[in-house]
């Protein structure tokens, strides 16, 4: 049966070409625009480290003395005590101190120009807590944290430019004044977003050089920027007595007690600070949110993204009253048809089906056509300057999701037609016949 | 015209007459926020940042010890006045559309920020600068040689200052600016003079109406004044000269890195901040034509299927008297019925969607004269779309009406 209603449905769709070109391209401009706009969105909001985001976790507390304009969240980064002090008590499975700045990079005895890439400081547990992969040797010891080690870790970018990509492990780079001896070389990494810095562009790249928490504090000195501050710092760059945000730190727990306890620990912390009168308060505005909560929070997808996911929705629900208006006009054109065919014995769901098969193969022509324009529409998207154009690839997923939604929405459209040409009354058509 | 027998005949067709509504008042409510939208972009990349940008070009180095900056300033500032084309060459912290490196909330009285008037940009400037940038002054006085000051932390423990219009009128609304203070923390500033327009270094991250909170502030250079510089030519030769400063960096200064991506022309900076903008107003008015052209088809389609029942009464109303005209009114009083249906559930839409907007943008509520511009455009485009199945309709003969089938 269902290859008759196919074949009537093609002879159908064949009989006014124009008006089936027409309903094609409106679901399939209607389709592109929505799946487009929704891969984008799917893509910007996905886990930058499956498997491991539920158990690293973002703790928070808002050292702000006096807090500004009634704030109810902390800031996305704490002073350098703070940060310290949770950081050193080490009541986490793993946990990493990170701030990062701007510094000159370049080869003893070479005729190269400077660069000036940022320096992530961090210490040494950030390489495995996010699986942060190795291309030449492997990041730094607790050790060479506790010594103010002189190592660095660079990114693949970074040892294309400076040796052509060669292994430069036990190579020494020049970092502002310092010499550092190169420990690690990173297979090319880029998080998106880039979830472990919490004010950088959303899908920027990561960091070019990575090193010691403890020496790049004595190496930049002075070259450090504020997340924001409450005092005006006595010297600019020079954070570490100020009262400025501008350090944060990100800790790993296996299971959900630690989590509990550690918890607690930051809500303790928090209050004993508030109690000792450096914070203005307490638990109230200490935070510990796993990374995909964190992610949520501090909304990764962009508002323009957003905006456009709305209007390709409305967009579409357009199109979708438009082929619903379409195919009524269709089907009820065919009536005198239909009641013959009914007048000779068809049931009424014999007819519905029928109509369903036809609006069906609409709605697969529209999803083939829909497919072609996300395609299309994508490519637009990787040619934009956005940080995230790198990302927009029709994934299996989506792929399948563009198909599913455009044959939903044609069945869909063709469900109250089909219904309404279903109940047409044999005896009335064949009258006026 | 007759609206009854209209009105007939559409309750006959219940279910399509809603349709087509339904999709008008989606349209509607789509068309009036995505116009709305595209407006507010458009008003934030036409800002006035009251400087002569076709002039103007910023150089930016960086990597030197901050013990060292007079001499890289004295340095870079004779190398760079040495290029051929160059009118002059000062000392600025940031530029319209370049990197934001001084902003602060500012209070009335000095302490702590819990009463802010604002979030300002603080522009440190060496001498020349002002004159350099083309800034319009309209009240007060210019900076004079004893009023540059040095900054030695972020910025100076006081300083005779100017700032914008907007900003005098936000700080001081409907009082005279000039010598007035502000602080930020313990620092003290007073109003010398007032520019008619300059824009802060991040307009778009800001309201439309914070754009230009922008504070010239007038320092010695060295410090935190010194890395960025702001170079003016003729408008031909702005490009070259910042080709030729670009190029000299290496000679004047080879321990200090220049920044490739905030070395460029006002124009490129200026185009290069509203690229993602315009992007977004073209993607918004492609939807918003797309969007018409698929309700407009949906009308035509509809009117087409309706003309082709009604043929047999068509010939008869023919037969009887009535005139192509009568026809042809008759469709185009039932498509202007339907779009103004459509469009009283639109303008309820519209408030709707925009609430929806509201929540998560910073928008305010959408303006009243959106909803008429939105009607009028529906109208006309279901007139328009209703012309071509009615003309059909009108061209039916009444012989028609004689023949059975």
């Amino acid at each position: 049966m269902f290859g008759y209603y196919f074949n009537l449905a093609l002879r159908s769709l064949k009989r006014n070409r124009t008006l089936t070109l027409l309903m094609v391209l409106a679901i399939a401009v209607g389709i592109g625009a929505c799946m487009t706009t929704l891969t984008v969105v799917h893509l910007l909001s996905g886990d930058p480290l499956p498997g491991k985001s539920s158990v690293l976790f973002f703790p928070q507390v808002d050292p702000e003395n006096p807090v500004v304009g009634g704030a109810t969240e902390p800031r996305p980064a704490m002073d350098y005590r703070s940060a310290m002090d949770l950081w050193s008590a080490h009541r986490a499975d793993r946990q990493a101190i990170i701030t990062s700045s701007p510094v000159k990079v370049r080869l003893p005895d070479s005729s190269q120009p400077p660069l000036m890439p940022s320096m992530l400081s961090t210490s040494a547990d950030f390489f495995p807590m996010f699986d942060v992969p190795f291309q030449y040797g492997s990041g730094w010891s607790a050790d060479d944290d506790a010594h103010h080690a002189r190592v660095a870790v660079i990114s693949a970018d970074l040892n294309q430019k400076l040796f052509g990509g060669a292994n430069s492990v036990g190579r020494i780079l020049r970092v502002r004044d310092a010499d550092m001896r190169i420990v690690g070389v990173l297979k090319p990494w880029r998080p998106s977003p880039l979830f472990y810095d919490p004010w950088s562009q959303n899908f920027s790249k990561s960091e070019d050089v990575f090193a010691p928490f403890t020496s790049s504090m004595e190496i930049n000195k002075g070259n450090f920027q504020a997340y924001t501050c409450w005092h005006v710092p006595p010297s600019m760059g020079d954070l570490q007595n100020a009262d400025c945000v501008w350090v944060w730190l990100w800790v790993e727990l296996d299971s959900p007690a630690k989590v509990r306890d550690y918890a607690r620990f930051v809500d303790d912390y928090a209050n004993t600070q508030k109690s000792l009168g450096r914070f203005a308060v307490g638990s109230e505005h200490a935070r510990l949110r796993d990374l995909m909560a964190w992610l949520t929070y501090r909304g990764q997808v962009p508002g323009d993204v957003r905006l456009q996911a709305w209007l390709a929705s409305a967009f579409l629900a357009i199109c979708l009253f438009n082929a619903v208006g379409l195919l009524l006009a269709k089907f009820l054109r065919r009536s005198g048809e239909i009641g013959v065919r009914r007048a000779l014995g068809a049931s009424r769901g014999a007819i519905f089906a029928q109509c369903l098969v036809e609006a069906g193969l609409i709605g697969l022509l529209g999803g083939f056509f829909g497919w072609l324009l996300t395609l299309v529409g994508l490519w637009l998207v990787r040619h934009q300057p956005v940080d995230y154009a790198h990302l927009a690839h029709l994934d299996a997923a989506m792929f399948t999701v563009t198909f599913v939604l455009a044959v939903g929405t044609s069945l869909l459209a063709g469900l109250i037609p089909a219904l309404r040409a279903s109940r047409v009354v044999p005896a009335w058509q064949l009258k006026a016949l | 015209m007759q609206i009854k027998p209209i009105l007939a005949a559409l309750r006959r067709h219940r279910l399509a007459t809603l349709l087509i509504a339904v999709e008008i008042a989606l349209a509607c409510a789509v068309l009036c926020n995505a116009c709305f939208l595209v407006a507010r972009r458009w008003t934030m990349i036409q800002i006035n940042s009251g400087v002569d940008e076709s002039s103007l070009a910023v150089l930016t180095v960086n990597g030197f010890d901050p013990k060292l900056s007079a001499d890289v300033n004295a340095r870079m500032l004779t190398g760079l006045r040495a290029i051929p084309g160059v009118q002059s060459a000062t000392l600025i912290s940031e530029v319209p559309f370049g990197p934001q490196t001084g902003a602060a909330g500012v209070t009335h009285e000095p302490g702590d920020f819990k009463n802010l008037i604002g979030v300002v940009d603080f522009v440190l400037a060496g001498p020349g600068t002002f004159k350099a940038l083309g800034l319009k002054l309209v009240e007060g006085r210019l900076p004079q040689p004893d009023d540059y000051r040095p900054a030695t932390s972020f910025l100076p423990d006081y300083a005779q200052v100017l700032v914008t219009r907007q900003w005098a009128e936000h700080a001081w609304p409907g009082e005279n600016p000039l010598g007035k203070s502000f602080w930020c923390d313990k620092m003290h500033f007073r109003v010398m003079g007032v520019v008619d327009h300059y824009a802060r270094a991040q307009p778009g991250q800001y309201d439309l109406g914070q754009g230009e909170w922008t504070v010239f502030t007038p320092v010695v250079p060295g410090g935190s004044l010194s890395g960025t510089y702001l170079l003016r030519a003729r408008p031909q030769d702005v490009q070259r000269v910042l080709q030729a400063a670009r190029a000299a960096v290496q000679k004047i200064a080879p321990d200090v890195v220049l920044d490739q991506d905030n070395s460029k022309t006002l124009n490129d900076l200026r185009a290069n901040y509203f690229k993602s903008d315009r992007i977004m107003i073209g993607l918004l008015l492609g939807v918003v034509v797309l969007m018409l052209g698929v309700t407009a088809l949906g009308i035509v389609g509809l009117t087409s299927f309706w003309v082709a029942q009604r043929r047999k009464q068509i010939g008869i109303r023919r037969a009887i008297g009535a005139t192509r005209g009568d026809i042809l009114r008759y469709f185009q009083t039932e498509n202007f019925l339907i779009v103004t249906f459509g469009i009283a559930l639109g303008m309820l839409l519209a408030f709707g969607l925009n609430a929806v907007l509201m929540r998560f943008y910073e928008l305010p509520h959408l303006p009243l004269p959106y909803l008429p511009v939105g009607a009028l455009a529906l109208w006309g485009l279901g007139q328009l779309a209703v012309l071509g199945p009615a003309l059909r309709a009108a061209a039916v003969p009444p012989v028609v009406a004689t023949r059975s089938v």
